[in-house]
């Protein structure tokens, strides 16, 4: 088939403006999305310049915004996306941009910086205050599965760049910083609650989350983020009280 | 600039990340990496990383050493592989004090499964007899990879370790045998820079890349492997390359042996389980040698499964363990099958072919993660290596699965203990005059080159010619065919042209530099092959189809000679407490 990609183009050495350029190649409606950016940049423009490595979803390099949603480009078929006709030309194309509301490196490359700030700021590491025992601490398989959605996330940004909150205030830690906060608020090994609590009940923390969802409709890994932000919400009140 | 650092650690996949831990505070360290260091290709692994944990049921690490040295075919090294098998309960039980979320059993424990070639004798008073197939795997789900690496990570930043993300590093500084340093390409700024250091690890990951079909990230060019070799630093064992069998069908990305595990089977065209033929024992649960030159030859004897595209597979039928342990216990391959190939693993058998996977051979090391270059144990001073670049030896001729996350953390571990060791009684060499002249040179070389020939196209012809001359099955006349296409390749390269000129975040350019890196990395597989005429663990020549110890129980060393043919030595294997025998399974 026959389809048009439309991408996202700045160079910062050479453009004042971003601008969007227009490939149209012959594609199969089983390649992902990375194949045919990876086509393109092998065979017809060299200049495009993406973030990729894995190509199966697991290292979180690829997250851009396509078609208008935020997903990884390794993790989606252009059938997936509606192009599913072998003998077709597709007039609509598809339109390949940057995560939104990151400053923008080159092309489809952000800037991670902040993003990165946001994961420290929650202590992303276990804290243990008691002596380890000397074979393994006991975690029953209800403990684990409490943790276990949250640590599928990969850091590929895609919930916290799709959150209209993030893009209301720079300074909100965003859906997968606070992933990571759940992560180890619900680990039963951990024993630096109330401290982690207390970084995540401040003016720029869990209540700029209004529920919107943007963050579970974006995330690769099907992480119901929402979910575990209410549940962090939920700790929080019962603190309270 | 010069940025000057105690430790430079080349890679932030779990080997450099648990070096980065040994560095002990009030030295200086920098983790550089050309991704960010969760991006790294540890995070793809995904089925188990193993100990003799006894968990599940009785086990012990001499088991699992004599499975290990089995699986190498006898050419690991037994002393290295004692190390790691001794020390992999402590290993695990420390990655679970860092908070790494294990799977665990009813009574709580980290939860263990069982794993390609990992056994124990059916009769516990008769060690050397038949053997069954054991629970030794620790795992999390099917992202236990995924989930060491954030642990690690993790730990790193608890740490504060100082890190180099988008870090390319195309040199390393060595003269008189004393290392000095690396030279890297910041990638946001294309700015060269000099790390000048008293000691560098290289834990840069494998090469995969160098085939057509792989389970390796992209990123998997070889690097370390070709950096050193630039530099006259021998690679050993370099025929040694693991072909996983389960790969998806035509994209190779990874189908955990995990899925065999939990008692997935292999399938040909006429629905056989073809192999109780092959491994009348353990059958699916063989090592990955042996069970994908079985899937090559059920192809070649026609009971494999044409595709449109006139390529073959064959099926991994999970559609009998139910929902349950699919939904539970391998939920992300499960995913892979349904996004990729359409396939609902639940409902029908996933289409799967042998894969480009692990590199058993690497940079000489000895049990310390010193580099070391000849037979004498002589090293290079200040430089190390661990992980997938390494060869301890451990691997031999054939990993086990779930070795590789267990090497990491071993050997990563020891490796940064001896850096710590050093960097306290060393001062810093002098830094060589024109340190990053090369980098330099090839940089100005490749933005400058007016050639005709595309990176791409040279990058896929020798994928080609190594997929299918230099793969599961090779024949001399073959592998001289794939030396002498990289040879022209080489000289192709010297014309290539980029399209990026430009000096912000030149992915182009990145891609120019990492193609020589796989070019070199090829002729070292390819020489290192053409030369070992016999068949060992994932080496398999049809020209020279038996294991022949009384030449070959040795370890290969090539070093690199200018643009002649390469040189070729040797050096014995460590052999304490098991004599080879012979391997079936």
């Amino acid at each position: 088939m026959k389809v048009t990609l439309r991408i996202f183009r700045f160079n910062p050495e050479t453009d004042s403006e971003p601008y969007y350029k227009d490939y149209e190649i012959e594609a199969d409606p089983k390649d992902r999305v990375i194949d045919v950016l990876h086509y393109i940049k092998n065979e017809i423009d060299g200049t495009l310049t993406f973030r990729r490595s894995c190509l199966h979803g697991i290292c979180g390099s690829d997250g851009m915004r396509i078609n208008g949603k935020n997903m990884l480009a390794c993790s989606i078929l252009l059938q997936d996306l509606g192009y599913s006709d072998a003998n077709k030309t597709y007039k609509k194309p598809i339109v390949i941009e940057p995560l939104p509301g990151m400053p923008i490196i080159k092309d489809l490359v952000t800037d991670f910086t902040d993003f990165w700030k946001k994961y420290e700021a929650v202590k992303p590491y276990l804290i243990t205050k008691s002596p380890p025992p000397e074979r393994e601490r006991l975690q029953s398989p209800e403990d684990v599965e409490l943790i276990m959605e949250a640590s599928k996330c990969i850091l590929c940004a895609c919930c916290t760049t799709s959150c209209p909150s993030t893009w209301s205030n720079e300074d909100y830690l965003g859906p997968a910083a606070l992933l990571k906060a759940y992560r180890f608020i619900f680990d039963s090994r951990d024993e630096a609650t109330d401290e982690r609590l207390d970084i995540i009940d401040t003016p720029n923390g869990i209540w700029r989350c209004h529920t919107i969802f943007h963050c579970v409709q974006a995330c690769p890994k099907e992480i119901n983020i929402t979910w575990h932000i209410s549940k962090l919400k939920q700790k929080l009140v019962e603190r309270e009280i | 600039m010069i940025y000057k650092f105690d430790a430079v650690i080349v890679g932030a996949g779990g080997a450099g990340l648990r070096a980065a831990l040994e560095i002990p505070e009030g030295y200086t360290c920098a983790v550089l990496t050309k991704v960010y260091p969760t991006r790294s290709h540890t995070g793809t692994a995904q089925g188990g990383v193993c100990a003799a944990l006894g968990n599940e049921e009785e086990d012990s690490w001499e088991y699992h050493f004599f499975d290990t040295v089995k699986g190498s075919d006898f050419l690991g090294d037994q002393d290295a592989i004692e190390i790691m098998c001794y020390d992999a309960i402590r290993a695990i039980i420390e990655l679970e004090h860092m908070g790494m979320p294990f799977s665990r059993n009813e009574k709580g424990l980290i939860a263990q499964r069982p794993f390609g070639g990992h056994t124990k004798p059916k009769d516990p008073n008769n060690p050397f007899g038949e053997r069954v197939p054991v629970k030794r795997a620790c795992f999390s789900a099917d992202r236990t990879g995924h989930v060491m690496l954030q642990t690690l990570y993790e730990n790193c930043i608890k740490r504060g370790v100082q890190f180099f993300p988008e870090f390319f590093v195309t040199d390393l500084i060595v003269q008189d045998n004393i290392v000095r340093g690396v030279v890297a390409i910041e990638i946001a700024t294309g700015e060269i820079h000099i790390f000048h250091a008293k000691t560098v690890m290289f834990a840069t990951g494998g090469y995969g890349r160098v085939y057509r079909i792989t389970s390796n990230a992209v990123v998997g060019t070889g690097d370390g492997f070709a950096i050193a070799y630039r530099r006259g630093i021998p690679l050993e064992d370099m025929e040694f390359v693991q072909f996983h069998p389960t790969g998806l069908w035509r994209l190779g990305i990874l189908v955990s042996e995990a899925a065999r595990g939990e008692g997935g089977v292999l399938r040909n065209k006429l629905g056989e389980r073809f192999m109780e033929k092959y491994a009348p024992t353990i059958k699916d649960l063989a090592p990955r040698d042996v069970i994908s030159r079985a899937m090559y030859t059920e192809i070649r004897e026609g009971r494999g499964i044409q595709g449109p595209d006139g390529t073959y597979y064959l099926l991994l039928d999970l559609t009998h363990l139910g929902p349950e342990i699919i939904n539970k216990k391998l939920p992300e391959i499960t995913g892979f099958a349904r996004i990729y190939l359409g396939v609902d693993p639940l409902k029908e058998p996933i289409p799967v072919q042998p894969t480009t996977h692990y590199a058993m051979g690497g940079i000489p090391t000895n049990v310390d993660a010193e580099v070391v270059i000849d037979d004498k144990g002589t090293k290079v001073e200040g430089f190390y290596a661990a992980g997938e670049v390494a060869c301890v030896s451990v691997h031999g001729a054939n990993r086990l699965g779930t070795n590789s996350l267990l090497d990491i953390i071993v050997f990563g571990r020891r490796g940064g203990k001896k850096m710590a060791e050093y960097i306290k009684e060393h001062d810093f060499p002098p830094l060589p005059k024109d340190a990053d002249e090369w980098t330099r040179k090839t940089v100005e070389r490749i933005l400058n080159s007016n050639g005709k020939e595309r990176v791409s196209r040279i990058r896929k012809e020798l994928q080609e010619i190594m997929m299918d001359n230099v793969s599961v099955f090779r024949t001399g006349e073959g592998i001289k065919k794939a030396i002498e296409k990289i040879k022209e390749l080489k000289e192709r390269y010297q014309e290539i042209k980029i399209d990026d000129k430009g000096k912000k975040f030149n992915t182009d350019l990145i891609e120019a530099i990492e193609l020589g890196n796989l070019l070199d990395t090829a002729e070292s597989i390819a020489y290192s092959a053409l030369n070992r005429t016999e068949s060992r663990g994932a080496h398999y020549r049809e020209d020279y189809p038996k294991r022949d110890d009384q030449n070959w129980l040795k370890h290969t060393l090539i070093y690199k000679n200018e643009d002649k043919e390469p040189i070729i030595k040797y050096k014995p294997v460590v052999i304490t407490k098991i004599q080879p025998m012979e391997r079936k399974y």
